[in-house]
């Protein structure tokens, strides 16, 4: 019963959330706020996304910028090769994400630990090496995006960027939610704390790891598609930056990630500090901050920010209660 | 017709299992048939082979040659859940807990993959399993809450929750005081009435001969005696085993 209803509310929430940026997108003329929420959305996408492997399952991705980086350049690619709209691009990506979520996670998820972090690291390096080689889309030099008209009801290309972000949020919240609270999530739970004992209790411990990394995978090349049309531009060394890796990895442990609501919150506070800092004093600043908010969150608050607000999570993270 | 529906077929056969790590033979040739329904002792000292066999046969490990048959089924080459699908459960020597969560949902990890039809709702076949165990009042316990004893009975009510046809307990009484060995032995000798065949690794000797009908004990990777538990304990290759000669 209170699971019916808490789905009513969550729904009618991701309504309410689109109906306020869609109306906002109407309403406010300068185009700067719609330029820096999109960045906050995008990491607010990319922590729930990472969370989905690193969180439940306790697989630590460094790949971020791997999915990422090919999420920009499948849209690139087709949209140079067919002029394709928005949205196949992001559908494009999503599925070329998945793809390389199940290769990925076929070769890498036996191991454990470090090892399979390492292997992701690598994975990123292979991948932006290729295409650095890829005359179509660039190389190295990076390529220039002409956007194309802008659809109604939008009247500029960013707003109505920032709208579509906003959407593969509430796609991303939704996923990870359906699966905390599904079967599969008690499954990757169970493997994140003993994988042989999960192993020996029925859980198909490898299928769903590779079931997390695919959609993990697909959510986080989607929300990465967009990023050529909102800068432009594209250029291998941003497109596959490790710094997503390390922000979508700090947003979602610095918010906790037993509860899809962590990283939701993690990604704002750090992404609108980031903003803020970026405008008032410098862009550098941003890392400096990273890494320091990190650091106190690590020995503060190890179960992040919904640790400190529900002692339930903390449970359910690992830690006595 | 599977061959599991003759009516005298064995349970589980272990048919001539190697195990090697490098150049370390943990077993060697092993052959046993488990009757179902059958109390079956597993002993032997330290390092004899004992967990590498029910390793075995849950999964954990792959043996280099030989086969495992389950209900007529040749199980060797299936990963563990699929065997814990088939019926096959087991609890481990150092407790292995879920530890992010509640002692409920410990068991209903293997309610919710272990796939048994059941009308009842999954919380409900859950708590009764508990009461079953004694283990009701901490049902909504973190499991780092528990005691010794709790959490030895967590883990034989986690392998229930798979509903198992063969349950091993693994070394399920070390550790426990002698009032803690009779509860969880009770509780043992009880699920061996419903038709639950069960296999025990254990190290206390009374435990062994109270619960067995048959043991076997392993030394150095191969079986030195197997029958009635008087007999195997008589057995002077047994004796030297444990003792030294």
């Amino acid at each position: 019963m209170t699971k019916h209803r808490n789905s009513i509310v969550f729904w009618a929430g991701a309504a309410v959330f689109l109906i306020a940026v869609l109306s906002m997108t109407q309403i406010v003329r300068n185009e700067y706020p719609f330029f820096a929420g999109y960045v906050i959305l995008q990491f607010i996408a990319l922590a729930v996304a990472w969370s989905i492997l690193g969180g439940y399952a306790g697989y630590v991705n460094f790949g971020t910028n791997a999915f990422f980086g090919v999420g920009v350049y499948t849209a690139v690619a087709l949209f140079k090769a067919t002029g394709a709209p928005l949205v196949v691009q992001i559908a494009a990506a999503a599925v070329v994400g998945m793809t390389l979520g199940f290769g990925v996670g076929l070769l890498t998820l036996r191991m454990r630990g470090i090892f399979f972090s390492i292997a992701t690291i690598a994975l990123a390096i292979i991948i932006e090496t290729f295409v650095m080689n890829w005359r179509f889309v660039g190389g190295a030099a990076g390529i220039q995006i002409q956007r194309p008209p802008v659809m109604a009801p939008f009247d500029s290309y960013v707003k109505m960027l920032f709208f579509v972000q906003a959407l593969l949020v509430v796609i991303a919240v939704s996923i990870a939610r359906y699966i905390q609270n599904s079967r599969i999530g008690r499954g990757l739970q169970a493997l994140r704390d003993d994988e042989l004992a999960a192993e020996c209790t029925g859980v198909p411990t490898l299928k769903l790891k590779l079931v997390a990394c695919m959609i993990s995978g697909a959510l986080i090349s989607a929300a990465g598609a967009p990023a050529a049309m909102y800068l432009q531009y594209a250029d291998p060394s941003s497109a596959f930056n490790l710094s997503y890796s390390v922000s979508a990895l700090a947003m979602a442990l610095i918010g906790g990630t037993a509860h899809w609501i962590g990283p939701v919150l993690g990604a704002i506070l750090l992404g609108s500090t980031q903003q803020l800092l970026a405008v008032t004093i410098s862009s550098e600043v941003n890392v400096l901050v990273l890494g320091i908010m990190l650091v106190l969150f690590v020995v503060g608050a190890p179960k992040g920010i919904i640790g400190l607000l529900r002692p339930r999570y903390r449970l359910r993270a690992g830690g006595k209660p | 017709m599977t061959p599991a529906a003759a009516p005298d077929a064995p349970l589980l056969q272990v048919g001539a299992i190697t195990k090697t790590f490098g150049g370390f033979t943990a077993l060697d040739n092993i052959s046993v048939d488990i009757r179902k329904g059958e109390r079956f002792g597993l002993i032997g000292p330290n390092g004899s082979g004992k967990t590498t066999l029910i390793n075995c046969i849950s999964g954990a490990l792959r043996p280099q040659t030989g086969n495992v048959i389950f209900c007529g089924e040749d199980i060797t080459q299936l990963p563990p859940h699929l065997r814990a699908r088939r019926g096959i459960a087991r609890s481990f020597q150092i407790p292995r807990p879920f530890k992010s969560m509640t002692v409920l949902e410990n068991l209903m990890v293997g309610l919710d993959f272990a796939k048994v039809d059941s009308s009842l709702p999954e919380e409900d076949v859950a708590m009764s399993i508990l009461t079953r165990m004694g283990l009701a009042s901490k049902a909504s316990a973190p499991t780092g809450t528990l005691s010794q004893v709790e959490l030895r009975k967590m883990e034989l009510a986690r392998a229930m929750a798979v509903r198992p046809k063969l349950l091993i307990s693994d070394e399920a009484m070390a550790g426990l005081s002698s009032s803690e060995v009779d509860e969880v032995l009770d509780l043992l000798i009880s699920l061996g009435e419903e038709d639950i065949t069960i296999i025990m690794i254990e190290h206390i000797m009374q435990a062994v001969m109270r619960f067995s009908e048959r043991v076997m004990c392993l030394d150095a990777g191969k079986i030195i005696a197997i029958g009635a538990p008087a007999e195997v304990m008589g057995n002077k290759r047994v004796q030297e085993a444990y003792l030294g000669t």
